[in-house]
């Protein structure tokens, strides 16, 4: 209560504080009129007695003041404080802006980082309950999570208990009936209750009911908001109309809000229920074709869960060794698929920016120390005048946090931007598979982060002066004396920050160094064929037009014929998957006459056309490559990568040697002819697999991919080659048409690897300047300070080169020690992103020697400058300074 | 010239209401009372009774009125409030508890 009634009193006084002050004032005059009359009375002489009235009354400015303080707000005094910090920005604006700028740079840049760290790793997944949400596979011993066989999938479903559903999805495409003839769409095929699972709430319609994935059901469709907008003119009404895909009418029976994205699939357009097994994959155990999402029980732990379909999976290995020998199960929070393979990255990058940061704010804080220097007598008088010690580290507190504001609204701003800019640079086919990068902005969390940045900054600049000011020496500054102990603290604590500031550096370019490299590596790996002069194209035929071979082999050969006959197409060649793509489509093999425990041995799979090899220009080792002769051959024909003989037939000539399917069934014998060098058919990271090529033309298939070897460039090859395609047949589906050199370089491997190495490369430019300027400022700030001793020394007979060797011995000596701790530190921090490293070390000498060199001179040359001012001096001058 | 005893700390409030419960005083007036009261042993300085004065009168404590003085000149007049005589109880009582423990301590200190 009395606090209350206080606070308004104060209140209604700062509404008349003026006639607070003349109150006071005229109280204190009748005072001290008061005292003078009595003193008069007492037979002072009238002047001795108002000298004697106004000595011992005192100051009554400071008297009116400590009345002030009664009645005023406290923070008032806070406004004087920044009013006065104000001032002295003002007075030097060169120092203010250039703290300021170097803040908001690095609160900018870590606040924007941390953007997308918050949208990928902490912002829950768009879906009801995210954390209960589990990925759920098979697993065997190439591949840690691969896909489900229909079979298993029901069988899992059936047997479980950890899950409240288990649902499953495919990305599959169709050809879309549209005006403009056929169009191919990525879809993905789902079991029923895949959305509900989720938890999606149609915008549109419904979703999928249970039952309606079952074979045999009416064809339906669900449209992503996406899709209605592009494709549906955003019809209201679209509910109940048809759709054709693939030959077939399907009915829309809802549409997905803008919200949802699933993001293992983030670019189908149409969500289709599972319906017909059909004759190929999903009717076999052994076809792998699915993934599977689920929903844990309450209760149930991931762990449990995981043991449960572990389990289900022995005992179908069991029930079914010849499909399941060694199939196990992976059961992995949904958020591990989506934003797992993000995660290293992310954290490097936000490592990255926090050493930035830090580098920006040591910086600062050195020219906040150099200032405290100048700003000895400023404090001695303040504080001979009366001031506290807390109101001076008050002082420096206002100033810092002033700065540290400065710098972090001007971050939020530069987050904002840089934000926006590294989301546009993220190509739109991979943005699709990043969902989170819709949350990344100015939010809740980046904000909450940015305020807390901004305090470390603030209690790091306000933090220096004042360890650096002792406020009991004030008649210290007050005299000149500032020589001797203030010198050599200065040099302890400066030179410290400026070491701190170049280990940082050179773990930053260290880490950029080997980024770099990686990157280098990545892009120049040795894929085992000529990717230049490359257009690739992938095509999907309607299997209504073309059902069996007969039709579709007359197809590849006027495909051949037609693209060959374009001018500057050199070669053609038709394959079942391009390279560069990924270890999939995979085949158990079995060698025929060796002995065999119905192990799986996976290979890659790949069906391609006689030219295709001489189209990669991939490097026969041994043996032949087809021909068109091959096709009626039996046993089949095929060609296997050097890969697979070493690891199948050491020491053997695997040519004439065959290959079956595990039940050694008749047909599926097939004739080693030739072996190729190794061709990079998985991702540029991923290691060599055993492949078997065979010919095309025996197991012709709806989906496949032109390879054309141009002789001019590429690029411009690729809208002819579909217009060819669509003038054969204008019911072919021609898409993804892209370069070779343009697959590589935005494969998702080559893209974040090329994406930190800008990043961190960019970050480690900024680190190396600030790092350098520090330097620099300590050494010509320290020649400043020794001007007069440089002259006394040279007044005494030193040389120009001893006064070089002087200066150029205090820098050499920061550096070193900078550089040396630098490195230790960055073969550490580097240990910790080996992760995200491709064919290079943490500790390559290269780099380490590279970086110790660059920074080493270019400090080397920034102590010059300040060393030659100091030999320049003459000796004369520098005595009569001060 | 022999150094005056400075106020106890954290008496000059208490000192202050005790002189208004006679009359009400101005500024001046509460400096003289004290210094005669207490036989020129204690001395008021300007310098803490002006502040002092707000203090008493933010917490309620006193009123302040502008009067004419005998001498006709204008002066702030402080007067106790019911709030100030019950504080200057509180006051007074917990200043007597205080005296009478040193008071303790110092007797055994010179028995003993």
């Amino acid at each position: 209560m009395a606090t209350v009634s206080v606070f308004f009193k104060k209140l209604s006084l700062l509404l008349r504080r003026n006639r607070f002050h003349s109150e006071l004032e005229e109280e204190m005059a009748f005072h001290r009129a008061e005292m003078e009359r009595e003193l008069i009375a007492s037979g002072t002489a009238p002047q001795v007695a108002r000298a004697a009235a106004r000595k011992q009354f005192g100051n009554s400015a400071r008297l009116n003041e400590q009345s002030h303080e009664i009645i005023g707000f406290s923070v008032e005094s806070v406004f004087q404080d920044l009013h006065y910090a104000f001032r002295q920005m003002r007075k030097n604006p060169g120092f203010a802006l250039t703290a300021i700028f170097i803040l908001t740079l690095g609160i900018g840049v870590t606040v924007a980082i941390f953007g997308f760290v918050d949208a990928a790793l902490l912002e829950p997944l768009p879906f009801t309950n995210p954390n209960r949400l589990v990925s759920v596979d098979e697993k065997s011993s190439m591949f840690p999570r691969s896909n489900l066989s229909r079979a298993d999938y029901e069988d899992w479903k059936r047997m479980n208990h950890s899950l409240s559903s288990l649902e499953v999805y495919a990305g599959n495409g169709y050809l879309m009936a549209s005006p403009d003839g056929v169009v191919p769409v990525p879809a993905v095929r789902v079991s029923d209750g895949f959305l509900s699972t989720l938890g999606v709430q149609p915008f549109l319609g419904r979703v999928f009911l249970p039952g309606e994935d079952l074979p045999g059901k009416p064809k339906i469709v669900i449209l992503t908001y996406g899709t209605w907008l592009k494709r549906f003119g955003a019809r209201r009404d679209i509910v109940g109309h048809s759709v054709t895909l693939s030959g077939d009418a399907y009915t829309i029976v809802g549409v997905l809000p803008r919200e949802f994205a699933f993001a293992p699939r983030g670019n189908g357009e149409f969500f289709v229920p599972l319906l017909d097994k059909g004759p190929g994959c999903e009717s076999r155990r052994s076809c792998h074709n699915l993934d599977g999402i689920g929903r844990l029980k309450d209760g149930v732990t991931l762990e449990a869960a995981r043991a449960e379909m572990e389990s289900i999976a022995q005992q179908l290995a069991k029930q079914f060794p010849d499909s399941n020998l060694g199939q196990g199960a992976s059961v992995l929070p949904l958020s591990e698929i989506i934003v797992g393979p993000m995660r290293a990255i992310l954290l490097t990058l936000l490592a990255a920016t926090g050493l930035l940061l830090l580098i920006a704010c040591v910086n600062v804080a050195s020219l906040l120390l150099v200032r405290s220097e100048s700003r000895r007598r400023e404090i001695a008088v303040r504080g001979a005048l009366g001031a506290t010690p807390k109101r001076l580290v008050r002082q420096f507190v206002t100033e810092g946090l002033l700065l540290a504001i400065a710098g972090g609204a001007g971050g939020l701003l530069v987050s904002t931007w840089v934000m926006i800019l590294l989301t546009k640079m993220i190509p739109e086919n991979l943005a699709a598979g990043i969902p989170f990068l819709k949350l990344v902005g100015l939010n809740l969390h980046t904000c909450l982060f940015a305020a807390a940045v901004m305090l470390l900054a603030a209690l790091l600049l306000a933090a220096t002066p004042i360890l650096r000011l002792s406020f009991q020496d004030i008649r210290d500054g007050l005299g000149d004396g500032d020589r001797g102990s203030a010198g050599s603290l200065w040099r302890r604590l400066g030179a410290n920050l400026v070491v701190v500031e170049l280990a940082i550096a050179v773990i930053l370019l260290v880490g950029a160094g080997l980024l770099g490299q990686s990157f280098y590596r990545l892009l120049h790996v040795d894929n085992g064929f000529d990717t230049s002069h490359l257009a690739t194209v992938q095509i999907n035929v309607p299997d209504k037009l073309y059902p069996q071979n007969a039709q579709l082999l007359p197809l590849y050969r006027e495909i051949e014929r037609r693209l060959l006959a374009l001018p500057g197409v050199q070669s053609v060649g038709l394959t079942s998957n391009l390279p560069v793509d990924c270890n999939c489509n995979t085949d158990w093999i079995r060698i025929v006459g060796k002995p065999f425990h119905g192990e799986h041995n996976e290979v890659n799979q790949r069906d391609v056309s006689p030219n295709y090899f001489a189209t990669l220009k991939a490097r026969l080792v041994r043996g032949r490559v087809f021909t068109s002769d091959d096709v009626d051959q039996r046993p089949h024909v095929i060609v296997i990568n050097q890969t697979l003989a070493r690891k199948y037939f050491p020491g053997e000539d695997p040519i004439g040697k065959k290959l079956a399917d595990d039940g050694l069934t008749p047909n599926s014998f097939r004739e080693i002819v030739g072996i190729v060098a190794d061709l990079r058919e998985g991702g540029l990271d991923q290691e060599l697999w055993p492949a078997e090529y065979a010919p095309i033309d025996q197991t012709a298939d709806n989906y496949f991919a032109v390879a054309v070897r141009t002789t001019q460039d590429e690029k411009s090859m690729l809208p002819t080659i579909v217009a060819t395609l669509h003038g054969i047949d204008r019911n072919l589906g021609a898409y993804g048409e892209l370069t070779m050199t343009d697959q590589i370089e935005t494969t998702q491997s080559s893209l974040l690897h090329r994406f930190s190495t800008w990043l961190v490369g960019g970050f480690a430019v900024m680190a190396f300047v600030l790092g350098v300027v520090g330097l620099y400022g300590v050494i010509a700030y320290s020649v400043s300070r020794r001007t007069r001793e440089i002259g006394v020394r040279m007044a005494l007979g030193a040389q120009r080169s001893a006064v070089y060797g002087l200066v150029m011995r205090q820098a050499g000596w920061l550096t070193a020690l900078g550089v040396g701790i630098g490195l230790v530190c960055a073969v550490g921090a580097c240990m910790l992103m080996r992760s995200v490293l491709f064919g290079v070390q943490a500790w390559d000498p290269l780099t380490l020697f590279g970086v110790a060199l660059v920074l080493g001179t270019a400090s080397m040359a920034a102590s010059f400058l300040p060393a030659y001012r100091a030999a320049s001096v003459s000796p004369t001058e520098a005595l009569r300074t001060e | 010239m022999a150094k005056k005893p400075d106020l106890l700390p954290g008496t000059l409030d208490m000192l202050i209401l005790k002189t208004l419960t006679r009359a009400p005083l101005h500024g001046y007036g509460i400096a003289l009372s004290i210094k005669r009261l207490s036989d020129d042993v204690l001395t008021v300085e300007e310098g803490s009774l002006y502040p002092a004065l707000q203090r008493l009168l933010l917490q309620g404590w006193v009123k302040a009125e502008w009067k004419m003085t005998e001498t006709n000149r204008r002066a702030r007049f402080y007067t106790l409030t019911a709030a100030g005589r019950k504080q200057l109880g509180l006051e007074v009582s917990q200043f007597e508890q205080m005296i009478e423990a040193i008071g303790r301590v110092l007797n055994d200190a010179q028995e003993a």
